[in-house]
């Protein structure tokens, strides 16, 4: 069954609350000034928020339908999507699906967390389940493991090196020396990535994410409330979603993104070539060259090749995590689910000033998220665009 | 190629002795079957019964077809190793404190994937693995990859040292010399490389030709004024030679015959309470705290206490019926020992044999466990790292029945066996 579009819906209103490695704040600090950011810059009352979803995992013991409370919102339409990477584009998808069906008018899509000092650790520990019982006895500190061995066994299929994840790295850096890091301010080198210490081998310390407390946000709204509002606004072109793909390989090879991405392209009316920039969901750099693959801009375990033939920073010939994406700008939690999508909201609107791509007119956004055992479960991509 | 152990430099006495921070100790309730089955050294892993998948992790349905018809199940561990990674980062103390450690992911011949810490001498990936499952310093389930093959000091490994409680090289306390289980368990350890062994005598004075003489002529072998039925003799031995056991084995017991009909008074009844019960109460306080404190202290750190409890723990045997009660007493003692060690890394053992072939099981038919196999037993579920031993036929016997119905088990032993 063909999908159905997204005619008519509007992505609107990107906003971040600045990133620090620390802070003494819970999660709700961080949700309120998302918020408060989305109404002053939409010019939009609380009351007329009536669709909100919440990402975040250090919300506990409260879900998505406690912050209303705390926030003082009554939204006729709520929904709790705490999936890490996957976060943003499940949402969006949603938030897109209850405007059309007119459920809800303007869903706030929030995704925050804070980090307190240890907070992580004690994260890491209840994170799931699987992991509880099967990798955190294990010592291996969060995922850190688990994509050490992810990494070491496409580098022997592929034969990437350290080099070519180093590329990513450091373009990622003058990506978010470009939009101004809170959290970096130096540039990286290769050679100084190459010369970093080891975390997990081959895994060294500048291929993980720094841990740190933030939050992302955006409204959906239909096109017409948009233009009201005098709003720019992004057009969504195209969705997938998929979770546990793949589960019979043995190990994780390959992610969700290539069951689905011939209906992401056919709804977009577009290949992986017309795309102008890419943001991808990027916990470490061997999942940077997964999703080239998996979303078609080269075929299997070529992304090595790939990255080796291109400039990846913002400017380069083939743009992409253009506010220097987690790596470079770190990781608030769930926000690090929306980074791609406030950063592909600013480029296609006009707001990423200096650092506009060449392209800005449709670029493709990729989740990637929760790693509950020994690979990571949600994928999904969407595709924005500038409205007909 | 794994290095032989080395004995380390001795310790500077002024310097602070680490203390132990355990691994990660939280499981599920499903979980905890696989730390039931690796307490006995068995790796067991969930079977679907209908469509006869393996599963893991450990789950409430199978992960193939969802029927919750998921039984525990022995497994062969053969598997190929597909990655394999070293940390020199943990956010956990334990192995902050252990860096680097080495972790590999496996694929079972039976299926699943699997996360596992890895032996040394397992060098690269891929390769031939052979997983089975151990107790941790939590006294958890891990999953340990293996060298298909045995490989030279394989024991020395030091994450398996982590696990293990070898007695080489280590300094242990026999509770009782004068038993023929004592003396074989003193043979059984010198054998082991135990460097030293305290022996604990109640009746200094006595000799009696009771082969005390023959172990205290060993070169390891200490013999030190031991009665468990006295608080000051006990206290007194721990203040002088507790900071130094790393591992203590309670084998002290007073065995009498008979149930209730057959004896007037207490006085045996509680002749075997004050030492089987109230013996093994004293000694735990006395001794205790002491391992505690040194369960991290460097490669030859306290690791454990033996228990030697009786098969008849479990259900009551009416012809020894009032030894049966204190061996109760004791093994429920047991438990509550193991759930205040085990925060502090050490390991307890319980050991339960059936009739030992001794004085005291005269009147009872063979099979009887020999005072060596039992000795056997007891070193080789400290070399395995394993918490709960039922050695000898007998004791498997009455395990199995005991498993399939505890009631069932009472009436027949009621019934005379």
């Amino acid at each position: 069954m063909t999908r159905r579009g997204y005619e008519g819906v509007a992505v609107a209103v990107p906003v971040t609350v600045p990133y620090v490695r620390y802070s003494t704040r819970g999660a709700h600090w961080f949700i309120g000034q998302a918020l408060k950011r989305l109404l002053d810059a939409s010019g939009l009352a609380k009351e007329q928020i009536d669709g909100l979803t919440i990402s975040c995992f250090s919300l506990a013991p409260d879900t998505a339908v406690g912050v209303t409370q705390h926030l003082g919102l009554s939204p006729r339409w709520l929904d709790h999507i705490p999936n890490g990477g996957a976060s943003g584009v499940m949402a969006l998808r949603r938030a897109a699906r209850a405007v059309q069906a007119g459920d809800a008018d303007v869903v706030a899509c929030i995704a925050a967390d804070t980090n307190h000092v240890d907070s992580f650790r004690l994260m890491l520990g209840g994170f799931s389940d699987f992991s509880r019982d099967a990798t955190y006895p294990y010592g291996s500190g969060g995922p850190n493991a688990l994509f050490a061995f992810i990494t070491a066994a496409y580098m022997a299929r592929s034969g990437a090196t350290r080099a070519d994840f180093g590329r990513v790295c450091v373009d990622q850096r003058a990506n978010a020396l470009a939009a101004g890091s809170r959290v970096f301010s130096k540039p990286l080198t290769l050679d100084e990535y190459l010369a970093a210490r080891p975390i997990a081998e081959p895994i060294h310390l500048f291929d993980c994410v720094m841990p740190c407390a933030g939050a992302e946000a955006f409204l959906v709204m239909s096109e017409q409330r948009a233009r009201d509002l005098g709003l720019p606004f992004a057009a969504l072109r195209a969705s997938i979603e998929r979770h546990n793909a793949f589960s019979s390989d043995p190990m994780m090879v390959r992610g969700g993104w290539h069951v689905d991405r011939d209906d992401l392209y056919a709804m977009a009316g577009c290949g992986p070539a017309d795309i102008g920039f890419v943001q991808t969901y990027d916990d470490y750099p061997v999942i940077v060259l997964m999703q080239f693959e998996g979303l078609g801009f080269c075929r299997a375990d070529e992304a090595p090749a790939f990255v080796r033939g291109r400039s990846t920073a913002w400017n380069g010939d083939f743009p992409h995590n253009t506010s220097g994406g987690q790596l470079s700008a770190g990781q608030a939690g769930c926000a690090g689910g929306f980074l791609g999508l406030t950063e592909a909201l600013r480029q296609i609107t006009g707001a990423a000033g200096e650092r506009t791509v060449k392209n800005p007119r449709l670029g493709l956004v990729s989740g990637y998220g929760m790693v509950t055992y020994d690979r990571c479960l949600c994928t999904g991509a969407v595709i924005l665009g500038e409205p007909a | 190629m794994t290095m032989p152990l080395m004995r380390p430099k001795r310790k500077n006495p002024v310097q602070r002795t680490r203390q132990m921070n355990v691994p990660p100790w939280a499981r599920g309730r499903v979980a905890l079957s696989l730390t039931a089955a690796a307490a006995e050294g068995r790796f067991e892993l969930q079977l679907c019964r209908d469509c006869g998948r393996v599963q893991y992790p450990p789950r409430e349905a199978c992960g193939h077809c969802t029927s919750p018809r998921l039984q525990w199940r022995a497994q062969s561990g053969a598997g190929e190793l597909l990655a394999l990674t070293t940390l020199h980062h943990s956010n956990d103390l334990f192995f902050r404190e252990r860096l680097p450690w080495r972790l590999g992911l496996v694929q079972l011949d039976a299926g699943p994937t699997v996360v596992t810490h890895l032996h040394g001498d397992v060098t690269a990936a891929p390769a031939r693995v052979s997983v089975g499952a151990r107790l941790d310093r939590a006294g958890r389930a891990v999953l340990i990859a293996f060298p298909p093959e045995e490989t030279p000091h394989m024991a020395d490994d030091p994450m398996l040292r982590e696990m293990s409680c070898d007695p080489r090289m280590r300094k242990l306390l026999v509770t009782d010399g004068m038993t023929a289980v004592g003396q074989a368990a003193v043979r059984a350890l010198v054998k082991a490389g135990a460097d030293l062994v305290w022996v604990g005598h109640a009746e200094p004075w006595k000799r009696h030709g009771s082969g005390l003489d023959d172990i205290a002529s060993l070169p390891q072998v200490t013999l030190v004024p031991l009665d468990l039925s006295n608080e000051r003799s006990v206290t007194e031995l721990a203040g002088e030679i507790g900071g130094k056991v790393d591992i203590v084995i309670n084998n002290a017991e007073v065995h009498r015959g008979f149930g209730i009909g057959a004896r007037r008074g207490t006085d045996a009844a509680r002749a075997e309470m004050e030492i089987n019960y109230f013996g093994a109460l004293r000694l735990a306080q006395a001794f205790g705290p002491a391992l505690k404190g040194r369960a991290a202290d460097g490669v030859l750190n306290a690791t454990a206490w033996v228990n030697v409890l009786s098969i008849y723990a479990l259900a009551n045997f009416p012809p020894h019926g009032t030894f049966s009660a204190s061996k109760a007493a004791a093994h429920s003692l047991a438990q509550c020992l193991r759930a205040e060690m085990q925060p502090a890394g050490i390991r307890v053992v319980n050991v339960f044999p059936g009739p030992i072939d001794d004085d005291w099981n005269q009147n009872l038919p063979p099979p009887k466990l020999a005072p060596e196999a039992l000795a056997k037993a007891i070193v080789q579920a400290l070399r395995d790292g394993v918490e709960d031993v039922y050695p000898g036929d007998v004791a498997q016997e009455w395990l199995e029945r005991w498993r399939d119905d505890p009631r069932v088990l009472q009436r027949e032993l009621a019934a005379g066996g």
